[in-house]
């Protein structure tokens, strides 16, 4: 038997926790408690996980529900109509779908180039010494709530835009065909254009952080046999780094875009809240999150608020689609890495 | 084959090189400009108001003098609730996925789901309480508020505790067993005791997450002019302040939405100084 004399491992392993092998007398009643608090806590932990799921479940199911009596009412012309109309009643989506879509775009159009070079300046051509500092820099603006980028932009931001930075593209591409549908009208400072900068300054930390992660990961074996073979560092970033991390990269862009695509505070602080499809990007817009932030406390009315729930069930399906895909890229790539 | 440093090809590739490291550095610098821009004007426009009223007097009405004791008490209160809900369920959640389940098909769905969340829009997370919540109970009220708050602390938490958890050694967890340790307490004494710097920091992490979260209150814990800690009522907080005060045509309401979003941002800030530091230690020794 275990007690030989001396007390047994296991009761100095177990002092404290009000439990010993020895002290008491029925050692099957002892085992039998611990074999019960092993099974409590492993229950437990199982249950906590299905919380998890029981989360994403409760919000599909909460969403569709409230939903249902403005995808009733309107049907699939939700999906196209431009009209928003409290006082009618009259409900489509596209106009906040269209400036959801397009201040995300023009977000990674300007985040993903940048962030991409940035994370090449951090893995390639930094100094040891001044990477950490850059690093958690980098971490610390993507640690600044959404809210600070709001109020910055409506202060800041939106009027150094409207003064210097708007009539200059209005006067540039004023006669060039296309762009000056684009850069259009006269310049309001808040809009399309500028919620869309706004998510681009909060998206790059998210894309230069995981950029450099998976940069990091390309083995230097590979990096220094092209550098033998007299490559420039940019041809080694080119050729060997980007080829070798591209679904890591591409999942890095996805979760970026997620981000951008359900961002609410900063984008509803600059976006102006018109519910209008314009061909300009200067014009006052609107996106999904804007329109529920803005709407929904002051929503009267059934019909209102089912309508706006079913905007919030829009982007969660957008953005659980994007968010999977990005996921799966960069489970992808670590098991390449790992394996 | 003369490789000539001067031919053509090599002075084009040199050339292109020169350009894109300059990009390189360029991005960098255009990246670390907005931060030093952001913190420069919340800085400047947060310290010229902040004073002692700030922390002692109740949101004003337009047009007098007042500070924000009411929504920073209302979101110490729900971030203090959010966390004590949030924590031990994403505790509990990540030691089953990195002990109990750590190659079972649950992990790997609940894995999968958790990182979705974990950036989900945070609007969404204050719909969904909303309809449960809010819309059952018939007003807007604080629980709500901390609820929503909980259910974005939940992913962050299970987050780092199963990754912690799986930093630490198996030879602790063989070396427990072998003196006949249970399982659920080897976990409890030995797997948590290693990795409990790493939780912490995921805790410190989850706290600053939601404390500058704004949307999910909005329509859930509302706001409140007046000091109230009544968890069934209306709660004011300091981010939707901060958004209500900002919008507001009124000078001294944004003169106090700059100072709210100052002390925002330094407690944010300060918390993921300290989590850094905790992590830091835990490498170290």
């Amino acid at each position: 038997m275990l007690s030989t004399g001396r007390r047994p491992v296991v009761d100095v392993a177990l002092r404290g926790a009000g439990i010993s092998a020895v002290d008491h007398v029925d050692r099957a009643k002892v085992l039998q408690r611990l074999r019960l608090g092993d099974a409590v806590f492993r229950h437990l932990t199982r249950a906590a996980a299905l919380v998890v799921l029981v989360i994403l479940g409760g919000i599909i199911v909460s969403l569709v529900w409230g939903s249902l009596p403005a995808l009733r009412t309107f049907g699939v012309s939700f999906l196209y109509e431009e009209v928003w109309n409290p006082v009618t009643e009259k409900f489509g989506a596209i106009a906040p779908i269209y400036g959801t879509v397009v201040t995300s775009f023009i977000a990674m159009l300007i985040a993903v180039p940048v962030g991409l070079f940035i994370a090449l300046f951090l893995t390639e051509l930094c100094p040891m010494w001044l990477r950490r500092p850059i690093g958690i820099a980098i971490e610390l603006l993507a640690g600044i709530p959404s809210i600070i980028y709001g109020i910055w932009g409506l202060f800041v931001f939106a009027p150094f835009l409207q003064q210097y930075v708007q009539p200059f593209l209005i006067a540039v591409f004023g006669e060039i065909p296309v762009l000056s549908i684009l850069f259009a009208g006269p310049p309001y400072g808040i809009g399309i254009f500028t919620a869309g900068l706004i998510l681009a300054i909060m998206v790059l930390p998210f894309i230069t952080s995981i950029s450099r992660d998976v940069f990091e990961a390309v083995p230097p074996v590979l990096k220094e046999a092209a550098y033998g073979l007299g490559c420039t560092t940019w041809e080694v970033a080119r050729y060997v780094v980007l080829p070798y991390t591209r679904v890591g990269v591409i999942g890095g862009v996805m979760l970026g875009l997620g981000r951008a695509l359900g961002e609410t505070m900063a984008v509803t602080f600059v976006i102006g809240n018109a519910h209008r499809i314009s061909g300009s990007l200067l014009a006052p817009g609107t996106t999904i999150s804007a329109t529920i932030a803005n709407e929904f406390t002051e929503a009267v009315g059934d019909l209102y608020t089912s309508a706006l729930i079913a905007l919030g069930l829009i982007l969660f399906v957008i953005t659980f689609i994007v968010l999977a895909i990005a996921r799966l890229m960069l489970l992808r790539l670590n098991a390449r890495v790992g394996g | 084959m003369n490789s000539s440093f001067s031919s053509p090809l090599y002075a084009k590739r040199r050339r292109r090189n020169v350009i894109t490291m300059a990009l390189s550095y360029a991005a960098t610098g255009f990246g670390l400009s907005w931060l030093v821009v952001i913190l420069g004007v919340l800085l400047w426009e947060g310290f010229s108001g902040l004073s002692l009223a700030v922390f002692t007097e109740m949101t004003p009405p337009p047009g007098s003098a007042g500070g924000l004791l009411n929504p920073i008490a209302g979101s110490l209160v729900m971030t203090v609730i959010a966390v004590l809900v949030g924590t031990p369920l994403g505790m509990l959640a990540g030691t089953y996925m990195a002990e109990y389940g750590r190659y079972d098909k649950l992990t790997t769905v609940v894995r999968f789901i958790n990182d979705i969340l974990l950036s989900a829009p945070s609007i969404v997370i204050g719909l969904f309480i909303y309809e449960i919540m809010v819309a059952q109970m018939g007003h807007f009220s604080g629980w709500a508020g901390a609820v929503s708050l909980a259910v974005i602390v939940v992913p962050v938490v299970v987050r780092t505790t199963e990754d912690m958890l799986i930093l630490v050694p198996d030879t602790l967890r063989e070396a427990a067993a072998s003196i006949g340790l249970p399982r659920s307490l080897m976990i409890r004494r030995v797997a948590y005791r290693a990795a409990r710097a790493g939780m912490v920091t995921g805790v410190l992490l989850a706290v600053a997450r939601i404390s500058g979260e704004t949307a999910p209150l909005l329509f859930t814990a509302l706001n409140n002019q007046f000091w109230s800690l009544n968890l069934n009522a209306p709660v004011s907080s300091l981010p939707v302040v901060i958004f209500q005060f900002a919008l507001s045509p009124y000078k001294d309401w944004q003169k106090l939405a700059w100072t709210g979003a100052l002390i925002i941002t330094l407690a944010v800030l300060a918390l993921s100084i300290v989590a850094r530091i905790l992590a830091a230690q835990r490498k170290t020794s």
